[in-house]
């Protein structure tokens, strides 16, 4: 097949390029995927601390699996099983008890109550209504995103989205307008009063966004990261036994079974073009291949300012692509420990998320440092040890964790614009993991620290920013990646966009591929 | 206006003017001036204008053209640079060549218009009416070339008229003289001019023989110096914009924000227009690499434009009719003018002029408008509207291509 | 003055926008009476003689925006109104140099081409699209916001020309104008401008009145501000008020007084009288009881429902909506007398660029830090200063020869750690003093004297809440249907014959005066009694 030409080229080998090889073949197509790296998966691809070890070294859970991907690639046939750990969240306390998120709402209730009662009084109400809004950018991501200034008939499947607000009733319905632009800290303020919750919550609102919770918009990022949980299920979403590198692993086998070609270590080099055209690829060692179509999960900058050039687009396009906004202010720790960590007043080490940000001020200073330039000196943390659900993942009584660690300074080729080291860093991580949990350092066997820096050498990820582009509002729904460009069409014919840098931004894992697809499919069924 | 500071530290300290203020200056008896991209230059140097508009045509002008933007752009990217950018084929353009151009944004509505000089095999000079360093820029990522803004830097005469070529000569030195005569129709040389290194180029907006001469800033005065002392006995006038205007109009040649908007100025869809729709349909290259708005205009070529841009000649007899009515013999305008004007056919409005002026060589009152294709063709009869003794009158007037003047001595 | 009389109307407040209500309802006809709390009219836009022979604007200083309309509609400049527009901005730097830009378009063209070439081309650009966009939201600014939540076909029917006017603008226009609603004005100005001069100058303007620093989404919209005049045909948007910005208000006064109104001063409002849930009147701090078959107030939301009216008349939704609406008043007021002009280092001498705006903001980072120092709950060590000196243009400010500068300054947080006292407000008032000279070092010897106003002060003088300058925040989920809260944003209350005109209510801020006539245009369509 790769002799001639093929239908379609997939570039990368992610979760939302896989789900869209799947579906191309499944509508017939003679699909070849490029992957760069030694193996399928990409950024997804599992990793190990040490042997025996296993994490995910980008992504800290598989985010919301897209259903129509699960049903219609019958991912289960291909070994994909799905945990959820409970507790969800859990935030050991400087004193004091400290506060345990539970699938079930009565139980966190109680939690929550013995730090304060006000708040144990508002969190059903408040869970159902995070659930209530989720549950519309759930509706909104589900679906390729429409040009509002564009036909009237384009807009005829967002009636179902205006009904759904409207369904929400007029409180719920100018409560959401309200709370869509809100700083998270504000939405916390008006509802809770115990700074250890609304600083677990906060610490969750500014993951994919380089900005505090004072800042507005942040209270979004709660809700978008909340999109397909149940009601009061915040930091952890769906979580895959074997980690997320195994959702990669069942997806390749579902589209190998639909007679895709998946290459790796074959990293792109151009993408070729003609009258304004795609035509196919070539490659780093210097092979053209030739494809009707390519579709591109790289994310927008490395697409146009690395591989196609400039020639075909206008330069508004192109001065757009190099003003989206990637600040990738993320590090993560990757621990292989010998024990699990036992936390200041948790009985047993929660398998969900472990929320280390004692106030939302906390957060919002860890952010101060960043912004102007330095690696926080007291970062906010998200640690979970995977391998409590899922003991598979490390050797028998050994445990694996992983550490969410912000503030780190975007941009900078080491990531680290104030000079501190790579292992300065995990160092600080583990210092303040230690004041919470004190069997930690002597428990570690190994450690790995990545910095933004290293998700852009690694994996290509631009500005070290996994989500393609940052969940500010102005790059979201019709404006992402770029504004009149966000229904996975690119202004080179025949060339596709898909991943977190499109609609809807990682809310829904394997819709962008999804959609993508089925625009190239629609394309060629008109001729274009 | 504030006040003037004084002590030369403030930026809006003086009004701005080009290095040959020095010798224009004591020049200009009626202190008529006009801003020019933030530059005064002289409108008229005479109280009145027509004995500058009759060296245009009769002898030689000598017009300050330096407020002009001028950007150098050099390096193995050039000339791939300015064929994204403007309408016509740069690849095709030899050394030694200028061309005249219009560019567009991704629409394929123009936003300024000039002229590519290629210098060198990798260097090249635009010239344009309104600042595109930031365009040039914007459009350049990707390109190995240099861009230098060196509009404050060159200085630039027009010598226009009949006489021209023979006072160029007369200052050339060694073979510039030669190079200087063979000079043809928009072509560029580099030239040595009483000791000065300069680039001539056989332009200029008056539609007739004549040079655009090239100079750094400090060569400027002795440059004007020499010229004037050449030209004295061949009737060389130092010319102003009044005299300028009217030739143009004469040449059927653009000017931006008279007679269309810059579609980056435009406020509204409609006030942008395509080149074909302001008679550059011929500077839009068919075959060449791909440029901003190449797309929209192939495909503006294939369905044909919604407007022409054309002239318009009045008929003398309807104009004399107009005031005859009030008993007065035609009163013309002294100077062009440049108030958009309706133009009727016998069922409604069919378009605008958007300058016009009495010919005083033709003997004809001409103007320039844009009008609906299907009312566009040549010999098509129209009206413009009049004002006659404060009521609004319109008056005949035929379609004809342009330009109205067109000598012979231009190209040769 | 008949005690037993009932009016049509009574406006609770001599603000700008109380007194713009007022003139428009007498014009109509009706019999209006404002009660002003304070012994001068104006609320926040006053003039006052500070110190003997100095008068300043106490706390408003610039006209940036009143309406064309009301200024024709109530003939202002036959009371005496006559506007002064500011013709130059002037930033000095930290390495010596300055940024400044003029009255004329080439001017500020070579002196922005002295900082980046590149920017002196987007200028142009940029302000050609801020007009567009100007155009785009203006028609927002003269409408009750609809009620997105409701199925009243007048509703539904403006929310669909609503629609419409979006779409109308094409993509291109409304992706600008989504970018614009909701990025910071860092991010904003960063896409069009290299230098960080300009890029401080311009996002400066965009915190101005809220608790936000320039890299904070939600700022890039208030660049906005500085368009909207032009489109009005006012040939620059900022100036100041011959006489101060009390002027404004005494000039609006006056034009209610000549359509019949009449206006008390010193006479307080402790609550509005509700019977049977509708608004019968008001009684004094004094006792006195006024009766009205309407009552319109120009306070803020928080006033106007929480302090005004009893609970028990509002329903719950509305009660939580405004105790979460936020205040947050991040800003005071340094005045000075001076005995001299200000001698900037940068630029020396009594130049032009003293009879412009002139500010501290020398880069993003130096706003973003100053903001830093006030999320945590104190004034900014290095505040953001935005000066003008009225007397430079209005000689009739000052003593011969001398001079009253008005100084605007960011952060100084109401809720500042410690709270407020004498010597934390000294102490504000020399970090302001300090930062000055660090450009103008004269200033020290020039000052004769010095008022310190925090927001603290802005609240127990003016009455506005927390101090803030708007009647509330001026952020996003504070906007248009949700100001001051959902379903209430049309003027009206739940107390039948009971209104709201002040700043917290759309569209707010800014001595605009829209509110005011937007409330008026309510009352007047509900007829006599609703």
């Amino acid at each position: 097949m790769s002799a001639g030409r093929h239908d379609a080229i997939v570039i990368g080998s992610g979760v939302e390029e896989l789900v869209a090889a799947a579906r191309l073949a499944s509508a017939g197509l003679g699909v070849l995927v490029l992957e760069a790296g030694d193996s399928v998966g990409g950024p997804a691809a599992s990793g190990e601390v040490l042997p025996g070890f296993r994490i995910d070294p980008v992504f800290p859970d598989a985010g919301f699996l897209d259903p129509r991907a699960l049903r219609d690639l019958a991912l289960e046939s291909h070994g994909l099983a799905l945990l959820a750990p409970d507790p969800i969240l859990a935030a050991p306390a400087e004193s004091g008890e400290p506060l345990v998120l539970r699938r079930d709402l009565e139980r966190t209730r109680a939690s929550i109550a013995k730090r304060s009662a006000r708040d144990a009084d508002r969190w059903v109400a408040f869970a159902e209504t995070m659930e209530a809004f989720a549950g519309i950018l759930e509706e909104a991501s589900i679906r390729p995103p429409v040009e509002p200034a564009g036909p009237l008939a384009d807009l005829a499947p967002y009636l179902g989205l205006g009904k759904r607000v409207r369904a929400l009733g007029r409180a719920r319905m100018t409560e959401l307008f309200r709370v869509l632009p809100l700083p998270v800290q504000d939405l916390l303020d008006d509802t809770f009063e115990d700074d250890l919750l609304k600083g677990a919550l906060a610490a969750g609102a500014v993951r994919g966004i380089f900005q505090g919770p004072r800042s507005p918009g942040t209270a979004f990022v709660l809700l978008h990261h909340h999109v397909g949980n149940p009601a009061g299920v915040f930091g952890v979403r769906t979580v895959v036994r074997g980690g997320t590198g195994a959702l990669v692993e069942a997806l390749a086998s579902a589209a190998r079974e639909r007679g895709v070609e998946i290459r790796s270590r074959a990293p792109v080099e151009r993408i070729l073009c003609e009258k304004g055209r795609a035509t196919g690829t070539a490659l780093t060692d210097g092979a053209e291949i030739a494809a009707r179509a390519v579709l591109s999960g790289a994310g927008p900058a490395r697409t146009f300012l690395e591989w196609t050039g400039t020639t075909w687009l206008d330069p508004d396009f192109v001065h757009a692509v190099r003003m989206i906004r990637f600040r990738g202010g993320s590090a993560r720790v990757h621990l292989a420990l010998s024990e699990a960590p036992r936390f200041e007043g948790l009985p047993d080490t929660p398998p969900g998320v472990i929320a280390i940000a004692p106030d939302p001020d906390s957060v919002e200073r860890a952010y101060d440092d960043a912004k102007h330039g330095a690696f926080s000196a007291r970062p906010v943390l998200e640690a979970r040890i995977a391998s409590i659900a899922d003991p598979s993942l490390a050797p028998p009584g050994r445990h694996v964790m992983s550490v969410d660690v912000r503030f780190v300074p975007p941009g900078g080729s080491t990531g680290n614009g104030d000079g501190s080291s790579r292992e300065a860093i995990g160092d600080r991580v583990i210092d303040l993991l230690e004041e919470r949990a004190p069997n930690l350092p002597g428990a570690i066997l190994g450690r790995e620290v990545t910095l933004p820096s290293d998700l852009e050498t690694r994996y290509g990820l631009t500005g070290g920013d996994p989500f393609q582009g940052e969940l500010g509002l102005d790059q979201l729904l019709f404006m992402r990646p770029v504004p009149g460009w966000a229904g996975y069409r690119t202004p080179i014919a025949g060339l596709y966009l898909c991943g977190a840098g499109t609609h809807p931004a990682g809310a829904v894992t394997g819709a962008s591929g999804r959609h993508a697809a089925d625009a190239m499919i629609a394309d060629r069924r008109r001729n274009r | 206006m504030v006040q003037k500071c004084n002590g030369g530290r403030l930026t809006l300290d003086a009004i701005r003017t080009t290095p040959f203020h020095s010798r224009t200056a004591p020049l200009v008896r009626g202190q008529g001036w006009r801003r020019w991209a933030g530059y005064v230059v002289p409108t008229s140097y005479d109280l009145i204008h027509e004995l500058e508009y009759n060296a245009i045509r009769g002898t030689a002008a000598l017009i300050d053209v330096t407020p002009l933007f001028k950007y150098r752009i050099r390096g193995p990217g050039a000339a791939p640079l300015l064929d994204r950018v403007v309408t016509r084929d740069v690849a095709r353009c030899k050394v030694g060549r200028v061309l005249y151009t219009p560019w567009c944004d991704a629409e394929g509505k123009v936003l300024d218009d000039g002229t590519v000089t290629r210098l060198e095999e990798q260097d090249f000079r635009m010239t344009s009416a309104h600042p595109n360093l930031r365009w040039l820029h914007q459009n350049a990522i990707g390109f190995d070339v240099e861009i230098e803004d060196e509009t404050e830097a060159i200085a630039a005469l027009s010598l226009q008229g009949p006489a021209a070529r023979e006072i160029l000569m007369g200052i050339a030195e060694g073979e510039s003289e030669a190079d200087v005569e063979k000079l043809r129709f928009f072509r560029a040389t580099a030239a040595r001019l009483g000791g000065i290194a300069a680039t001539v180029t056989r332009t200029g907006y008056t539609g007739d023989l004549g040079y655009e001469i090239w100079v750094a800033n400090e060569r400027a005065e002795s440059l004007w110096d020499l010229l004037i002392d050449a030209g004295a006995a061949h009737g060389l006038l130092p010319t102003g914009l009044l005299a300028m205007d009217v030739a143009r109009i004469e040449a059927g040649l653009l000017l931006i924000d008279v007679d269309y908007v810059s579609a980056r100025h435009a406020l509204i869809e409609q006030q942008k227009s395509s080149p074909f729709e302001l008679g550059l349909g011929w500077t839009v290259a068919k075959e060449k690499a791909p440029f901003v708005g190449q797309r929209a205009l192939e495909a503006e070529r294939r369905r044909s434009p919604e407007w022409a841009f054309r002239g318009l000649v009045v008929d003398w007899d309807s104009l004399e009719a107009l005031f005859g009515e009030v008993g007065l013999p035609p009163q013309l305008p002294s100077a062009a003018w440049r108030t958009s004007t309706p133009v009727y056919d016998a069922k409604g409005q069919v378009g605008y002029a958007t300058s016009g002026c009495w010919s005083p060589l033709l003997k004809k009152y001409l103007a320039l408008a844009h009008l609906i294709g299907t009312h566009a063709g040549p010999g098509t009869e129209l009206e413009l509207e009049m004002t006659v003794e404060h009521r609004r009158k319109r008056a005949r007037a035929t379609v004809v291509e342009t330009p109205f003047f067109d000598p012979e001595r231009k190209r040769a | 003055m008949q005690l037993s009389k009932t009016w049509d109307a009574i406006v609770i407040g001599g603000g700008h926008n109380g007194l713009v209500c007022a003139a428009y309802l007498a014009r109509a006809g009706r019999d209006v009476l404002v009660l002003e709390r304070r012994p001068l009219l104006g609320g926040a836009a006053v003039t006052e003689e500070v110190f003997s022979g100095f008068r300043f604007s106490v706390f408003s200083y610039v006209v940036s925006l009143l309406r064309p309309e009301i200024i024709r509609d109530l003939d202002l400049p036959g009371h005496g109104l006559h506007i002064i527009p500011l013709e130059s901005t002037f930033n000095p730097l930290p390495d010596g140099d300055y940024l400044a830009t003029w009255a004329d378009a080439d001017e500020t063209r070579r002196e922005l081409y002295r900082h980046s070439p590149r920017d002196a081309d987007a200028m142009q650009e940029f302000g050609r699209l801020m007009q567009r966009m100007a155009m785009a939201v203006k028609p927002i600014l003269g409408i009750e916001p609809p009620d997105p939540a409701s199925w009243h076909p007048r509703d539904l029917l403006a929310m669909g020309r609503l629609g419409k006017h979006f779409r109308d603008l094409g993509a291109r226009d409304l992706h600008a104008l989504v970018k614009l609603m909701t990025m910071s004005s860092a991010d904003y100005l960063g896409e069009w401008f290299e230098s960080e001069a300009l890029k401080a100058a311009k996002s400066a303007s965009g915190i101005i009145g809220t608790f936000l620093g320039p890299r904070s989404p939600g700022t890039a919209y208030v660049l906005l501000h500085h368009y909207m005049g032009e489109i009005d045909g006012v040939f620059r948007a900022w100036g100041f008020a011959r006489g101060g910005t009390g002027a404004v208000s005494e000039a609006i006064g006056s034009a209610a007084r000549r359509f019949g109104a009449e206006i008390r001063t010193e006479a307080a409002v402790s609550r509005v009288l509700v019977e049977e849930g509708r608004a019968q009147g008001v009684v004094l701090e004094s006792g006195e009881e006024i009766r009205a078959r309407t009552v319109v107030s120009g306070l803020d939301p928080r006033r106007t429902f929480l302090e005004l009216v009893e609970r028990q008349e509002l329903p719950d939704e509305l009660l939580t909506a405004v105790e979460r609406f936020r205040f947050r008043g991040s800003s005071g007021k340094v005045n000075l007398a001076l005995s001299e002009p200000p001698n900037f280092t940068a630029l020396p001498g009594n130049g032009p660029h003293l009879k412009g705006a002139m500010a501290i903001a020398p880069s993003v980072d130096y706003l973003e830090r100053a903001y830093d120092d006030a999320k945590y709950g104190d004034f900014s060590r290095r505040p953001f200063l935005d000066i003008v000196m009225p007397s430079m243009i209005d000689p009739t400010m000052a003593p011969p020869g001398q001079h009253v500068m008005s100084i605007f300054v960011q952060y100084a947080p109401y809720h500042r750690k410690g709270g407020w006292d004498g010597r934390s407000r000294e102490a504000f008032g020399d970090a302001v003093v300090d930062t000055l000279a660090e450009y103008a070092p004269n200033i020290r010897s020039a000052i004769l004297h010095r008022q310190v106003i925090t927001p603290a002060d802005i609240e127990a003088v003016t009455g506005l809440s927390e101090g803030n300058i708007f009647q509330g925040e001026l952020a996003l989920s504070q906007l248009f249907f949700l100001r001051p809260a959902p379903a209430w944003a049309d003027h009206r209350t739940p107390v039948r014959g009971y209104y709201q005109c002040g700043s917290g209510t759309h569209p707010g801020g800014g001595i605009m005066g829209a509110s005011g006539r937007l409330a008026s245009r309510a009352i007047l369509a509900d007829g006599p009694r609703r």
